[in-house]
């Protein structure tokens, strides 16, 4: 059984009895698991390549549902309901819990249009209104200075980092309540991951944050607490100071100190 | 030894590849010294004369102009849409396992001689536009329409292989706020894909307007402007077809090669910009 | 109705919309090949393989003529378009590399397999049936190498270039000579590939019948000669499918027919020799 620390704060999502099996695959890829989310704070899923934390992250948002054949089973308790549900509105909770991606995904049109996409999709069409929340959305991901006198440039001129950011303000500027980073630096250099590592940290106040990362040392940084998972199963979840430093499961010791993974 | 074998070999693929460039320059010669006797007769009124009276000795290719544009408009006009439907229903839509079946069946069909097109259109469909327009059912508008069915799954395939170049990640992003399906095909996909999509459509213009076969057997070969899309009509590559083999003066024979080299030189000009405005090659392993 | 009912209301339409498009333009093209083999099919007896043409009304007539006519006008084509083809081919990848006229050959060669085929039938009239006098089987085969040869050239092109400089280096590296180096270890390594190429070209220029009209012409009868005008299967196609004769229009379709599977077996064949290249 795995090792649950109590959450203190509100809970923004609770995994219940969960199970995710792939189209055509004879096992789950995350089986039975237990996961309360913490609200207002970043949890990090850490563990190795095909552990299952991606697959989790992507039932947050109901990804999979793009792709015929996939299971869910379980709860995921999210503003007292079971997104799980088949009547579950996927277009308002992809609203409510929007994500970033392992790389930059500006789409073909303009910085603006960009960060409006979102904005435009939910009928917004007040052309000050949009101006205003853009803007302030893109001050929010930290890059309002840099774009904001090429609003209308083509998004795909920017640097990786700031296409990075871009894709945050485009999440946030639709208010979400959750947001699902899935390994949101693997493409950049050093110094772009600095920068949407602080920015995570800032928006932790606004929204409530789970982000899968395979860099350790990045769950450190940034998270308040970090789930380990291994074969499909969670097999700790903890404070992050505690976890990295006094890890309560055999596994979870050995992975943080680079005996497997 | 090794050096010289080595030496005649290189020169050998060297000749040869040259040749390719040396070929077009002379199908482009040919073609021009066969029509100066029609250039010279009738100058550039050869492309906006309507008369084509070979019994006259009087050769205007204007009809013949018009029914290439015409029959070409119609086939875009009725494939483009039904291309784009075929092309998001395989990339977006279709479900994987009858994504493979349809989409080979479809690539399969493309490769069908166009001649067979010609043939069905002749015993199946002109007999439907008799009864429904009235006429001969020989007319404009079928050879407009089976030439769009001709170049439908050229159109569809090329189409969905330009869609499909999408990354995954991208359409996920929309979805991921909430955009529906039609959502991320007009906002990502197609953007994402437009110069391929553009130049699949192209390349498949420049094939519609040389194409021969599907439209001689049922165009009629008749040298006349008319409004009227239900009366038998002609094109440049149907004109070549019917009346190259009997041309009995030399006036006549300069005429029709004039006719092939405006085909060829239109052609190319659309195949170009399709080729290199829009289709700009990958280069492969790198 | 709200904005998003809207949204996911004009999707629906859409993909309806598109599935129905879908529906129909693969119901035409089943229409086709439907009644391809069932005429095909009903016109087909053995004797069509073994019987020459007969004047229209007989009743009695038989194919053997444009199929033999067929197999040596695509035959002599390939003799010369393929060595051709894969030669100027090696040239483009082995040799030009990235240089400008190499770039310019393949732009010519790309813009060659869309230009129309009848003109090239048009430009072989002035260069051999003029001079001539008359129709003959080699003009037709001429035609044919010239639309083959940029399709065979551009393929081999691209599928040397997927073959691993590594794999190169390392028989440069054993001291070989470059054309051995390409003879025996590059072809080899993209073998499948361009095997598949040559076949779609053979499948390709055995369905053109524009640039036959006024090359190779038309025979009623088996010659073998390929000085004198050859009868081909699509010519004949387009003769018998065009008279006003029932037996004719039926020998039409079986002519329909035996080509069409004859392509497609081939097309078939193609994406198999590369699909089982794959699982290995």
């Amino acid at each position: 059984m795995a090792t649950i620390v109590e959450i203190t704060e509100e809970k923004a999502l609770e995994v219940k009895n969960f199970e995710f099996t792939y189209a055509g695959a004879d096992v789950p890829s995350v089986k039975k698991l237990d996961m309360p989310v913490a609200k207002n704070s970043i949890t990090a899923l850490i563990g190795p390549s095909g552990c299952g934390k991606t697959t989790l992250l992507r039932s947050f948002n109901r990804m999979h549902d793009l792709y015929p054949g996939n299971k869910y089973e379980g709860e995921i308790l999210f503003k007292e309901r079971n997104i799980l549900l088949p009547k579950e509105d996927l277009i308002r909770l992809r609203i409510q819990i929007g994500m970033i991606f392992q790389k930059p995904t500006a789409f073909p049109m303009s910085i603006f249009d960009n960060v409006a996409y979102g904005l435009r999709l939910q009928g917004l069409k007040n052309k000050t209104e949009l101006k205003d929340r853009v803007e302030k959305a893109l001050q929010d991901a930290a890059i309002w200075n840099e774009v904001k006198d090429r609003l209308t440039h083509d998004a795909n001129g920017l640097s990786g980092g700031q296409q990075q950011r871009l894709c945050i303000a485009r999440a946030v500027a639709v208010e979400p309540e959750v947001l699902l980073f899935d390994e949101p630096t693997s493409a950049l250099d050093p110094i772009s991951t600095g920068g949407i590592e602080e920015l995570i940290v800032q928006l932790r106040e606004r929204v409530s944050i789970i982000i899968v990362t395979h860099n350790m040392q990045q769950a450190a940084r940034v998270s308040d607490y970090t789930g380990f998972m291994y074969l499909g199963e969670l097999i700790e979840l903890g404070r992050t100071e505690e976890l990295f430093v006094t890890p309560r499961e055999k596994l979870t010791e050995e992975y943080i100190t680079g005996k497997f993974g | 030894m090794k050096n010289i074998i080595d030496t005649i070999f290189a020169n050998a693929t060297r000749a040869i590849a040259f040749g390719v460039l040396l070929l077009l320059a002379w199908i482009f010669t040919v073609l021009f010294e066969h029509s100066l006797e029609s250039l010279q007769a009738f100058g550039f009124d050869f492309i906006l004369e309507d008369k084509w009276a070979p019994n006259l000795e009087k050769f205007g290719a204007l009809p013949a102009i018009y029914g290439s544009v015409v029959s070409t408009f119609l086939a875009m006009v009725l494939a483009v849409p039904v291309a784009m439907g075929i092309a998001i229903f395989l990339s977006e839509i279709a479900h994987a396992k009858l994504k493979t079946p349809v989409g080979i069946s479809i690539e399969l069909l493309a490769a069908i001689p166009s001649v067979i097109y010609g043939m069905w259109g002749l015993f199946y469909f002109v007999p439907i536009i008799r009864d429904v327009f009235g006429g001969v059912g020989i007319s404009m508008l079928t050879a407009g329409i089976v030439l769009s069915i001709m170049i439908l799954p050229f159109m569809a395939a090329v189409t969905r292989d330009a869609m499909n170049t999408t990354p995954d990640i991208l359409k996920e992003s929309a979805y991921a706020l909430g955009a529906t399906k039609w959502d991320v095909i007009k906002d990502v996909v197609i953007p994402y894909a437009k110069s391929g999509i553009i130049g699949s459509f192209i390349l498949a213009l420049g094939r519609a307007i040389g194409e021969t076969m599907a439209v001689t057997f049922v165009m009629g070969n008749v040298h006349k402007i008319s409004t009227n899309l239900t009366e038998p009509a002609t094109s440049i590559p149907v004109a070549l077809a019917n009346e190259f083999a009997e041309a009995d003066s030399d006036l006549y024979y300069s005429s029709l090669f004039e006719l092939a080299l405006i085909l060829l030189v239109v052609s190319f000009v659309i195949i170009s910009i399709a080729k290199f405005y829009f289709l700009r090659r990958k280069r492969v392993g790198q | 109705m709200t904005h998003t009912q809207k949204r996911i209301f004009t999707s629906q339409v859409v993909m309806v919309l598109s599935t129905a498009s879908a529906v129909v333009g693969i119901g035409f093209l089943f229409w086709i090949l439907g009644v391809l083999i069932i005429n095909g099919v009903d016109a087909l007896t053995l004797t069509i393989f073994t019987t020459e043409g007969t004047p229209p009304g007989s009743g009695s007539g038989g194919l053997k003529h444009a199929l033999v006519g067929q197999l040596m006008l695509v035959f002599y084509a390939s003799m010369f378009g393929v060595p051709l083809g894969v030669l100027a081919g090696t040239y483009l990848s082995e040799y030009s590399q990235k240089s400008k006229i190499g770039e310019m050959i393949r732009d010519i060669s790309d813009i060659m397999m869309s230009a129309p085929s009848i003109v090239i039938g048009a430009f072989v009239y002035a260069i051999v049936v003029a001079p001539m006098g008359h129709f003959s089987g080699w003009a037709g085969s001429i035609a044919l190498t010239i639309i083959m040869l940029p399709i065979v050239l551009r393929t081999t092109d691209d599928m040397l270039q997927l073959v691993p400089s590594t794999l190169r280096e390392a028989a440069f590296a054993l001291g070989a000579p470059k054309y051995k180096v390409i003879l025996q270890v590059v072809y080899r390594g993209a073998k499948a590939g361009i095997l598949t190429g040559i076949l779609l070209a053979v499948a390709r220029v055995g369905g053109e019948t524009a640039p036959l009209l006024f090359t190779s012409f038309n025979d009623n009868f088996l010659n073998m000669d390929m000085m004198q005008p050859v009868a081909s299967l699509t010519v004949t196609m387009y003769n018998y499918a065009t008279s006003p004769y029932e037996d004719w229009q039926k020998l039409g379709w079986a002519a329909a027919f035996i080509l069409s599977m004859f392509i497609l077996a081939i097309n078939i064949l193609g994406r198999l020799i590369l699909l089982k290249k794959k699982v290995k």
